[in-house]
């Protein structure tokens, strides 16, 4: 049928790759390093997972590099409170990692109050024929040393270790929503429900507070920050989105204080489709910039939008996410699933960008060609190496075979969390608990 | 728009209030007339839904503040468009003059945190729902008939008290409570719910609507106006109950509706605590809260 073949021009025979079960923990962040070698996944369990890809074999150049664990470790410990008698959840919210500098690699994982920055390092070498102590570490008695010798490094077993190099606490009253690095590579952003604070990696006991909407007085709170991310060109450039699904484009170099916004970014409501859920569902729950600069993109509840960022009033394109759920809206409030914080992401090129939804569905649209599909992350309905089936949900009477009803949806297995390797068509798709690898199939 | 201190009007002067057992809206004169019922039925269950999911906050984790952000906008946009129809005037009314079983406030007061565990000492040794806030229209002998803590709630609400105590479901989510901000302190009564309650006139029952009207200070009133002054009583097994058993069809709001076929204002409350596993809270945790809840009140309480 003429329509699931430009469905495949996207999907193009995505393979399963591999199914990596974590522990029951359920996965909270997903985030590829700057080349695509590493992969980083956050858990409420507050570990963070770091796969690395194989190098590709040249003996079997059918099998792509495929992600390996590389290292594992507990980024955060639940705390406690004392003063407000409240716990701080572990949860690792959002994971960035920095540009890589040297063999080292380096990544910011942050919680509702801390943000950690760790250094994950190798070390296949280890230095032998100590003089003062064995091989076994005790020390040797001086009585029986003889001769001198100079150590030397030995190659051993790979071990990966993780250190964290720098702690940044206690400058956020309000949950932590998202992080985001600054191309000058020396600064970076934490942001919450009503600020963001302006850090330098290199120094943990001082943040600068650059936005802070929170009202003098707390009745009149309306509105909150959801999320904040730096131009990744423009160093002094970074949004910020709003529960009122607007979005604020400030710039460093006008004010210390970047209250006053540079641009902002609002589409005017739609009166005939207004509800009471209207502003629930205008709430931006992500923003992204291209790799281009040039575009932003927000996640509300149906819809993902990219903007241009010369235009302030209007989307350049808007696209449908799963708009069936819109008659639905107040079942999804009563469960809570209206809240639900669902991510974007734009491919290395700019041309598809792609979203999750419910039922373990995410969907993909192309750009260019304005071509959508849906597919599905899970065990069940996909074969290890098959190509993807693209997905259907079918809202009107009739039920095709192969399609899904609404009603069918399951609202607990939603995908929040995607992420897209900078420059190949390699995904990973969170699904509760389950990471999902997909690439491109190789021809 | 209603107005604090002002005489409550009829659209039509000469009409009797509404006769006690009837459910408002969709009986009350100027309701009817400018919205369907079924209109109103909805967007007073999304009230109460919102308020609900307001009080029942976790409150051994920070809530999350941007949820309770759009709850609370929703809970005022439904108040505002309310009070502009002229529903909210009527609903009120009908309520006042409608006979409710107390028992009500059992289940109620369960839902109600207690941010506050000393404020404003001998006032009301019990908290006050928003049923009971509404129930406080009844003339004294509905008070007398009912037990004790409806008898206290009540007489808190008559217009000679000096001091309001005043219904507390919405706690005061940013305002108070160590949970919200630091900065703010407990128990940080809006004293101004107090003048209000001598302000209004009623035409002799204890006319307090003025907290739930969508006035200039909105705000206030969702956030602020109401605090719970004393511990919560142990829950009722019956909630407990309910909360334990989620019902997979229950974001089906037909369900909902369905099952409780007079719905009238807060009449959702009461389908709570009498009917079976319709819960409308979503979130397992609230099972583990309302453990939590015990554990809390009791330390909290003192002993």
């Amino acid at each position: 049928m003429e329509e699931e073949s430009d469905t495949r021009k996207i999907n193009n025979s995505f393979l399963r790759d591999h199914n990596y079960a974590t522990e029951a923990d359920i996965i909270s962040t997903v985030e590829f390093n700057s080349t695509g070698e590493l992969l980083a996944t956050g858990d409420k369990g507050g570990r963070v997972v770091v796969f690395q890809r194989e190098q590709e074999s040249k003996t079997q150049p059918h099998r792509r590099g495929e992600y390996n664990v590389y290292s594992t470790f507990q980024s955060h410990e639940p705390e406690f409170d004392y003063l407000k008698s409240l716990e701080i959840e572990e949860k690792i919210n959002k994971i960035k990692w920095l540009p890589q500098q040297n063999a080292a690699y380096f990544l910011l994982s942050t919680n509702d109050k801390t943000v950690k920055l760790w250094k994950i390092s190798e070390r296949d070498k280890r230095p032998e024929g100590y003089n003062l102590k064995d091989e076994d570490g005790r020390i040797r008695d001086p009585s029986t040393i003889t001769s001198l010798r100079v150590p030397v490094l030995q190659p051993m077993d790979l071990m990966v270790e993780a250190t964290a190099r720098r702690v940044f606490s206690n400058a956020h009253t309000y949950h932590i929503n998202s992080i985001s690095v600054n191309s000058d590579l020396q600064t970076y952003i934490s942001t919450d429900d009503l600020r963001v604070n302006l850090w330098n990696l290199e120094i943990t006991d001082r943040s600068f507070n650059i936005v802070d909407i929170k009202p003098a007085n707390m009745e009149e709170l309306t509105e909150v920050i959801t999320s904040a991310e730096f131009h990744p060109q423009h160093c002094h450039t970074f949004a910020y989105s709003s529960s009122k699904g607007s979005i604020r484009l400030c710039d460093m170099r006008q004010a210390a204080l970047c209250d006053r916004h540079s641009k902002y970014f609002e589409e005017p409501e739609d009166p005939s489709t207004r509800s009471f859920f209207s502003e629930i569902i205008s709430s931006i729950s992500d923003v992204k910039f291209s790799h281009n600069g040039r575009y932003l993109m927000t996640r509300d509840y149906l819809t993902v939008k990219v903007w241009d960022l010369q235009m302030e009033n209007k989307p350049l394109e808007t696209y449908q996410v799963h708009d069936y759920l819109r008659g639905k809206l107040c079942s999804l409030y009563e469960n809570d699933c209206i809240f639900d914080k669902f991510e974007c992401v734009w491919n290395g090129s700019d041309s598809v960008i792609m979203t999750g939804s419910y039922n373990n569905f995410f969907r993909m649209f192309d750009r260019n060609t304005k071509r959508d599909v849906t597919l599905e992350a899970s065990r069940e309905n996909s074969k290890p190496r098959a190509i993807l089936k693209p997905r259907k949900v079918c809202v009107g009477g009739k039920r095709r075979k192969d399609e899904i009803s609404v009603d069918s949806l399951d609202f607990s297995k939603k995908i929040l969390h995607t992420t897209w390797h900078p420059q190949e068509n390699i995904i990973a798709v969170a699904a509760t608990n389950n990471l999902y690898i997909f690439q491109d199939k190789v021809n | 728009m209603f107005l604090k201190g002002i005489k409550r009007k009829f659209s039509e002067p000469g009409e009797e209030p509404v006769s006690s057992g009837e459910q408002a809206p969709a009986t009350s004169p100027a309701a009817s007339r400018t919205l369907s019922s079924s209109y109103s039925l909805q967007r007073q269950s999304l009230l109460d839904m919102s308020l609900i999911k307001l009080q029942l906050c976790h409150m051994l984790v920070e809530p999350n503040l941007c949820r309770s952000v759009l709850i609370a906008n929703t809970v005022r946009q439904i108040q505002e468009e309310m009070t502009q129809d002229g529903t909210w005037q009527m609903m009120t009314q009908a309520l006042a003059a409608a006979q409710c079983p107390a028992d009500r406030l059992v289940a109620t007061e369960v839902l109600c945190r207690q941010t506050d565990a000393a404020t404003q000492a001998g006032q009301s040794p019990k908290p006050v729902s928003v049923v009971g806030l509404e129930e406080g229209y009844h003339s004294e002998e509905v008070v007398m008939e009912s037990d004790v803590e409806t008898e206290a709630i009540m007489s808190t609400l008559s217009p000679a008290s000096p001091q309001m105590s005043s219904a507390s479901y919405l706690a005061g989510p940013f305002g108070m409570g160590p949970c919200w901000d630091e900065e703010e302190e407990d128990g940080d009564c809006e004293e101004d719910e107090e003048e209000d309650s001598e302000d209004c006139v009623s035409e002799g029952e204890e006319a307090d609507e003025d907290h739930l009207s969508a006035d200039s200070r909105t705000g206030e009133k969702v956030f602020g106006t109401f605090e719970i002054k004393h511990p919560v009583p142990p829950p009722d097994p019956g909630l407990e109950e309910l909360f334990s058993d989620v019902d997979p069809s229950y974001y089906d709001l037909d369900t909902v509706l369905t099952g409780t076929p007079k719905m009238g204002p807060y009449d959702l409350l009461e389908s709570l605590s009498s009917h079976g596993p319709t819960a409308l809270s979503s979130s397992s945790s609230c099972r583990s809260d309302l453990n939590e809840l015990d554990h809390i009140m009791e330390i909290i309480v003192g002993s």
